[in-house]
């Protein structure tokens, strides 16, 4: 190597990084699969899951047991049919089938017409028709219930005023439901930027969660630690060839997002690449804190998954609101980094705000990086010492 | 037999070395069910709620006690000037109004048709889907009440009336969905994770040479890789079930048997996918990377534990059956949500069993040709 053992200086530093990370480089190579991996599983991952996460319910598995077989029964199982709500799937011949049905959980809800329906409603009585709801998926449920509801009540204006043509249509309340800020109420819009955070997390700690362990593990650290190399040196040459991958997912992940998605981007994109590259700065912060304080590679990823990247996804606000949680458990989440940047993320996409908006967020996401790579400096001096 | 049980302990032996790794896969996953079972919910009680109510009339009254008397939401106060209103959401005081017109109850003596309003803060997508179906289901029924009333008292024009009862979980706590699900992803992650570096490991290290040489058959050491760690799974997620009927009142209406037998498949052809990842991957960097993106968020987005797979596009829905917690959970709620019998969901079972076989069969061929 060029440098002169003890050399100090700026420039010889960053020759000192600059060695590292070739060497870093390097290592990466012995595996090719890594860059396959890294970066293509990402946006395979983005778009797949980008579909598949929506909390909106729609066609809902659905059995009717039609006991009756007349024209006005007939005519309500082909309004389920075909509302874009509903999907059946089964038409059981008797109501003790319906137990089949919601036991296997092939249908969600069973609807039986009693007999006799069509003759009752021919002459202008009530009747009442049962609705058997599967409430494991108790929010589901919920909405699903509202459609039926919705279904039968307009099915029911309907016959009243088929029966008295002539007269006044009934009587009947219609919701008119207005969501603010987010008029399309998309899940979908909410979820992505979302996963995206998620990805970059996953992919870039765990990245550089191995990345000094493995040193340990092979014994190569003790020859780093012979070298004049300074602490902060090994952790910059550590980190920024993960940063170059880091910033080339970031990057992927986007244009997934805007241009495949067509999640609304109302934000200023410079804003939010740079938000991006604070975010980068403590995942992988993360990461080389994880390594410092492991001994194995398998440690390193054992404490990686289960102390620091399970909370952070279920307790960032990714899918259960915050405000839901119990009021000990909210505080735990100003800890979480994904936290800070889900804000900023949505904020950016979906309302359009900045930082004169989102600089308290920026300000904690910017200080959780400096403090783990601070403490990941701290922590490789005394295993190099 | 004897080969599998000598790779087994030594591998045992390994895992007795690290303690912390221990510790973390035989109690972490207890203890985390016991944080997010509390943490998570999807139950959204109390939505601060504003009225404008330009009727003041008696059905007027009657509608905004249904949607006090729900429990979903809770009355801020009433409000009549809509740039008040408007303050009130943008403050975030209410996150909810209900505009109810003038005219309500005259226009429903009419027979005339009425629109209720609705305003929900849309600042978080879920929420406000969850809300907005809550508000559709109370002013549907309202709607129906009103309207059974109007036409018994009119004389003799039909209705028809939609009488829903919730089976499994009457109270529509999400708790008792959630719950299953996260036993499910901890047992995935957990049991992925264990043997996902296992062999990669000897391979790094120059050890596997070693075993190479061995008379162990790549099927054998397969076996007795795994022994270990599915008694350390087995016993981390029959602790997390006893678990989660202790605290968060997880009924067992089904059979015992059933439910280990569904637990030890699942976890078996959860290992086989870490030792698969395992037996690919040429570095422990690798191989951490694919079992995560693997088994992370698929197993949390895609297998039916936070949203439903029958809303999924058709495409996504064919991709959720590689997904081994997929077939879990429908097991495992079935066995203890619903009571049901082995006939409500042997597909599933076996479609666990042939994932563990096909992944097992795949890491085998791997290793052969490794060696060979």
């Amino acid at each position: 190597m060029g440098v002169e053992p003890g050399a100090t200086g700026f420039r010889a530093a960053v020759r000192r990084v600059l060695h590292l990370m070739r060497k870093e480089v390097l290592e990466l190579k012995q595996d090719p699969r890594l860059f396959s991996v890294v970066i293509i599983a990402p946006i395979m991952q983005l778009t797949v899951l980008g579909y598949a996460a929506t909390t909106d319910v729609k066609d809902v598995p659905i059995a009717i047991v039609d006991a009756d077989r007349s024209t006005a029964s007939r005519d309500l199982v082909q309004r389920f049919a075909s509302s874009a709500n509903f999907k059946i799937v089964g038409l059981p011949g008797s109501t003790s089938d319906i137990d089949r049905y919601l036991d296997h959980g092939e249908a969600w809800m069973a609807i039986s017409i009693p007999a006799g329906f069509g003759q009752a409603v021919g002459n202008g009585r009530s009747v009442t028709l049962q609705i058997a709801a599967d409430g494991t998926d108790s929010n589901s449920t919920t909405v699903a219930m509202g459609y039926a509801q919705s279904l039968v009540a307009g099915y029911s204006q309907d016959l009243a005023a088929a029966a008295r043509p002539g007269q006044p249509p009934v009587a009947l309340v219609t919701p008119e439901i207005r969501v603010w800020f987010n008029a399309r109420l998309e899940s979908r819009d909410f979820m992505i930027p979302g996963i995206v955070a998620l990805l970059l997390l996953v992919v870039t700690t765990n990245l550089s969660a191995m990345a000094i362990v493995r040193e340990k593990e092979v014994g190569t650290l003790e020859q780093l630690s012979v070298t004049p190399l300074a602490r902060w040196e090994l952790i910059t040459g550590k980190m920024l060839p993960y940063a170059v991958i880091g910033i080339i997912d970031v990057v992927l992940v986007l244009v997934v997002a805007i241009n495949w998605f067509e999640v609304p981007m109302r934000g200023s994109i410079p804003l939010l690449f740079g938000m991006c590259l604070i975010y980068l700065m403590s995942t992988l912060g993360l990461g080389l804190f994880v390594s410092t304080i492991s001994r194995t590679q398998q440690q390193a990823m054992m404490t990686s998954i289960f102390f620091f990247l399970m909370p952070m996804i279920y307790l960032s606000g990714f899918v259960f609101p915050i405000e839901n949680m119990p009021s000990w458990i909210q505080p735990l989440t100003y800890l979480i980094p994904l936290r800070y940047f889900l804000v900023i993320v949505r904020g950016i996409f979906l309302k359009g705000i900045g930082l004169e908006v989102l600089w308290p967020q920026a300000v904690a996401l910017f200080a959780w990086g400096a403090v783990v790579l601070t403490l990941a400096t701290l922590r490789s001096s005394k295993r190099l010492g | 037999m004897g080969k599998i049980l000598a790779v087994g302990a030594k591998e045992m032996r390994q895992i007795l070395r690290d303690r912390r790794t221990l510790l973390i896969l035989l109690f972490i996953p207890a203890f985390f069910l016991l944080l997010y079972g509390y943490a998570l919910s999807f139950d959204i009680r109390n939505v601060r709620l504003a009225v404008q109510d330009r009727d003041r009339s008696t059905a007027s009254r009657e509608l905004v006690s249904s949607f006090v008397n729900s429990g979903y939401f809770a009355l801020v106060g009433y409000e009549d000037s809509d740039a008040a209103l408007a303050r009130l959401v943008d403050e975030g005081k209410v996150r909810a109004i209900l505009s109810i017109p003038a005219g309500l109850e005259r226009d429903l003596a009419l027979k005339r048709p009425v629109t209720v309003q609705v305003v929900i803060d849309g600042d978080n997508a879920n929420t406000a889907a969850t809300v907005s179906g809550y508000a559709r289901l109370l002013i549907a029924e309202f709607g129906a009440v009103q309207m059974k009333t109007l036409l018994l008292a009119a004389g003799s024009p039909p209705v028809v009336i939609a009488e829903p009862r919730i089976w499994y979980n009457p109270q529509l706590r999400s708790a008792l969905f959630l719950v299953p699900g996260l036993i499910a992803y901890i047992s995935m992650i957990t049991a992925v994770v264990s043997t996902a570096l296992s062999v990669v490991r000897e391979k790094e290290r120059g050890t596997m040479e070693q075993v190479r040489m061995a008379p162990v058959g790549p099927v054998s050491y397969i076996l007795g890789k795994t022994l270990p760690y599915l008694a350390i799974s087995f016993t981390s997620a029959v602790l997390i079930v006893l678990a989660a009927m202790l605290l968060f009142d997880l009924p067992m209406r089904g059979s015992w048997l059933l439910l280990l037998f569904s637990i030890g498949l699942f976890l078996v052809g959860a290992q086989a996918q870490g030792l698969l990842i395992s037996t690919i991957a040429d570095t422990q960097q690798v191989a951490f990377q694919i079992a995560l993106l693997s088994s992370m968020l698929p197993t949390m987005i895609l297998s039916g534990f936070i949203f439903p797979i029958s809303s999924m596009p058709a495409v996504v829905q064919a991709i959720t059956h590689i997904v081994p917690a997929r077939y879990f959970l429908v097991a495992l709620r079935a066995i203890v949500l619903k009571g049901a019998d082995i006939t409500a969901f042997w597909q599933d079972l076996v479609a666990l069993a042939i994932f563990a076989t096909v992944a097992m069969g795949l890491a085998s061929l791997r290793l052969r040709k490794e060696w060979a």
